[in-house]
């Protein structure tokens, strides 16, 4: 099936002008198969937002997308005048933002909310935007009466399904969740996640879901990106990615989420912090506190991405040479890589003695 | 561990620190590590607020009558949606809050209803809290120095001669190191992490016997959660503390603690051992947490259906049964007549439910 949403070797950054550019969004390949739900997780300030916006054709200055491309159902987004851009939000792409639960307009009722937006993509009659309104709310499980509520009378779970119902009201194709349930609590989100979950088999929507969650994101999404300092690093299947973290920071990542029950087991998480954007090390980004962190190598090279028959991709130097007993077509092992391939191949294995700094530097 | 040169000069001390020591020795010296000596027993204690205008005021009963214990060296997850009433626990126990009614009893002494300044002082010596947000619960005019001497000095944990190294001792404590390094520095220079290190390096100041950590980990991210949390066990041992670690979030919870109490409405529902509160849960409302966490390891979804009907009771009109009736799948006549009793269900597990 052709992809439904294809972003290509994207570079997004902020700057005013052209000179003074900060990329924080560095060559990220990645797809969305039409209904598939794609997760998107990684520490605070790694640019998933960014990421978001840019592929939403949403982006705004001082964010400026530096090259790549951004292809919805094979047109590329990033060259579409800004006019059939905006034809083409809500109505076939919509986005939930992160804290949206506070992006209605706090003093309409939601029912005007409704009509205001179908206005804008030419559903005139009050009478449609209405019966439309009811379906949605009906959908996302909320009492009809709410409609002719204003947004502080709801709580923060039903302001995020009445968000939720708004951008989901004109049967978008792709719809970019970004945190949606992350300030509710447990029992709220989990029915937010269901009536999500129904709606996708109804409607049959391709998702992107944000979140730094990942326990949320293996059970919710069908693969799994994890990014790092801008850059996607291991991606997978979710299940196997939950199954067999791959990438020393996937590895890292998840050790900082502690099981639900069971036996108590100490977690030592991920230490140090993420880099600065602006001054990022050579080699891999995640060198300085990776702890299989290879010398001479890692902190040189950048590391190169390396694809499986399982459906998975990682950039680390560790999985570079296994190559060769993976027969496949587009793997792209680094020249200067397979140079030394028996060394690493020694070294792969056994953590090396460097090791990333205290957890007191957070 | 416990710094010794700092501890010596304790007891030399004189006057109003007699008061503090005596209390403190009951209950700290009492038994080995782990024994079950409560350091916090807390009965029927209740907590309403008036709200809303004068003759028109409602009456929010934020906690309805809490029975629970901490005992030494234990760590408690207080576990409870939004609204359940767990902040509204810890603040009466630190008595930053006038609980409404029910007792208190620290450190095996009964904490009286009302009490004077310095009485209050040493009750909040003991009992020090850390607050959920590093952002706001620091001053953002002080030093990191001037907020560690501060309870040092308000609590003559040392004499003045040996602060600079006491507050030294608390920074390494909490992993700021050197020490130097943070001394100066204000708390728009340090980040979420190291915001929420201080603040319970201030806490430790004190050097109290109970520590309340009220979702000391929800604002921060997750490479920085783990590490507070391994932090406070690491503190919890060293220093045999008793900690309250309050949250909504299961994981950490059941990682974090002992013993884990459910909260809901203001009511204790269940209490017992972390792995059988978490592994086999037997109120309904915890069944009903346990099944809405994310958990990847339970395959949640793949046939089971989460059905969660309605909202938690206003608590300004409290049911007069069993505050989840009204959501309980398995509700039955006598659940809506009266509350519940406390019942066993299993080796230290608890619940307040008819149907066990
Ligand atoms: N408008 C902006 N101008 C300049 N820099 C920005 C802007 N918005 C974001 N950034 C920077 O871009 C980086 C990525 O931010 P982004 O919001 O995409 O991260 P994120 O992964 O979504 O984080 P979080 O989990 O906290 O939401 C950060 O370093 C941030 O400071
Ligand atoms: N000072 C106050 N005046 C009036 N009502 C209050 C006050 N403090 C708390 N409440 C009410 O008491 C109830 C319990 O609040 P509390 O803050 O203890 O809950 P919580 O479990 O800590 O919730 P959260 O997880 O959101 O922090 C809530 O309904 C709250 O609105
Ligand atoms: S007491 Fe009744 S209503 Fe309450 S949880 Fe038990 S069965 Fe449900
Ligand atoms: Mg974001
Ligand atoms: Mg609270």
């Amino acid at each position: 099936m052709a992809p439904l949403l294809e972003v290509r070797d994207l570079y997004v950054g902020y700057g005013w002008d052209e000179r003074n550019v900060v990329t924080i969004v560095r060559g990220v390949n990645l797809t969305v198969a039409p209904g598939e739900v794609v997760g998107l997780a990684g520490e605070s300030g790694c640019g998933k937002s960014t990421l978001a916006f840019a592929a939403a054709g949403l982006l705004e200055p001082p964010g400026r997308v530096i090259s790549g491309q951004v292809l919805f159902e094979g047109t590329d987004l990033l060259k579409l005048p800004a006019e059939q851009l905006r034809a083409l939000h809500l109505a076939r792409i919509s986005m939930v933002f992160q804290a949206s639960m506070n992006v209605l307009n706090p003093v309409a009722r939601i029912r005007e909310q409704f009509k205001d937006a179908m206005k804008a993509h030419g559903i005139g009659s009050g009478e449609e935007a209405s019966v439309r309104a009811k379906e949605m709310f009906a959908r996302v499980k909320l009492p009809e009466r709410f409609l002719d509520a204003y947004p502080h009378q709801l709580s923060g779970g039903m302001r995020q399904r009445a968000v939720i119902a708004l951008a989901l009201s004109l049967g978008p194709k792709l719809v970019f969740l970004d945190e949606p349930t992350t300030a509710l609590d447990v029992v709220v989100q989990r029915s937010i996640i269901q009536v999500l979950n129904d709606l996708r088999h109804d409607l049959g929507f391709g998702v992107v879901f944000i979140t730094h969650d990942l326990s949320l994101l293996v059970e919710i999404a069908d693969r799994i990106a994890i990014m790092y300092a801008g850059a996607i690093v291991e991606e997978a299947p979710a299940q196997l990615l939950y199954q067999s973290p791959e990438h020393p920071y996937t590895v890292a990542l998840m050790s900082a989420f502690p099981p639900v029950g069971g036996k108590r087991k100490r977690l030592e998480g991920l230490a140090g912090q993420p880099p600065d954007l602006r001054r990022l090390p050579p080699g891999c980004a995640f060198a300085p506190r990776c702890a299989r962190f290879i010398k001479g190598l890692c902190d040189t090279v950048a590391p190169p991405e390396v694809r499986t028959a399982e459906g998975r991709r990682v950039s680390c130097h560790l999985y570079a040479e296994t190559v060769p007993s993976r027969p496949l077509p587009e793997a792209v092992p680094g020249a200067l890589v397979s140079q030394n391939n028996g060394a690493l191949a020694a070294r792969a294995g056994q953590p090396t003695e460097v090791s990333s700094d205290e957890g007191a530097a957070n | 561990m416990r710094g010794r040169q700092i501890d010596a000069p304790k007891r030399v001390e004189s006057g109003r620190l007699a008061l503090v020591s005596t209390l403190g020795e009951e209950g700290l010296q009492a038994g080995p590590q782990g024994s079950q000596v409560p350091v916090l027993e807390v009965r029927g204690l209740t907590k309403t607020y008036a709200v809303g205008r004068f003759g028109k005021a409602r009456l929010v009963r934020a906690l309805s009558n809490v029975d629970l214990s901490v005992m030494r060296g234990e760590v408690l997850g207080l576990v409870g949606e939004s609204g359940s009433g767990k902040t509204t626990f810890a603040r009466s126990v630190a008595l930053l809050e006038r609980p409404t009614s029910g007792q208190i009893r620290l450190l095996g002494r009964e904490v009286p209803n009302r009490l004077n300044q310095a009485r209050l002082r040493e009750h909040r010596r003991h009992v020090q809290m850390v607050f959920q947000d590093p952002y706001t619960s620091l001053d953002p005019l002080h030093t990191v120095r001037y907020s560690l001497t501060r309870p040092l000095q308000t609590f003559k944990v040392v004499p003045k001669n040996t602060q600079a190294e006491a507050v030294d001792h608390l920074l390494t404590q909490v992993g700021l190191v050197p020490p130097q390094d943070f001394l100066r520095r204000y708390p728009y220079q340090l980040s979420g992490g190291q915001r929420q290190r201080v603040g319970v390096a201030r806490a430790l100041a004190a050097r109290p016997a109970l520590l309340l950590a009220d979702e000391p980990t929800s604002m921060l991210d997750v490479s920085i959660r783990l590490s507070i949390m391994n932090l406070l066990l690491d503190l919890q041992k060293a220093e045999s503390l008793s900690l309250v670690f309050v949250t909504h979030d299961l994981a950490g919870a059941s990682y974090m603690s002992d013993r884990i109490a459910i909260m809901y409405a203001g009511h204790l529902v269940e209490v017992g051992p972390s792995e059988r509160v978490m592994g086999e849960p037997r109120h309904p409302y915890t069944q009903l947490l346990r099944r809405a966490a994310p958990d990847p390891a339970s395959h949640f979804g793949a046939g089971e259906r989460f059905e969660a009907r309605g909202d938690p009771p206003d608590l300004a009109n409290l049911p007069s049964g069993c505050p989840f009736a009204a959501r309980c799948p398995h509700v039955r006549k006598e659940c809506t007549e009266a509350l519940p009793e406390w019942r066993q269900v299993g080796p230290g597990h608890e619940a307040r439910c008819v149907l066990y």
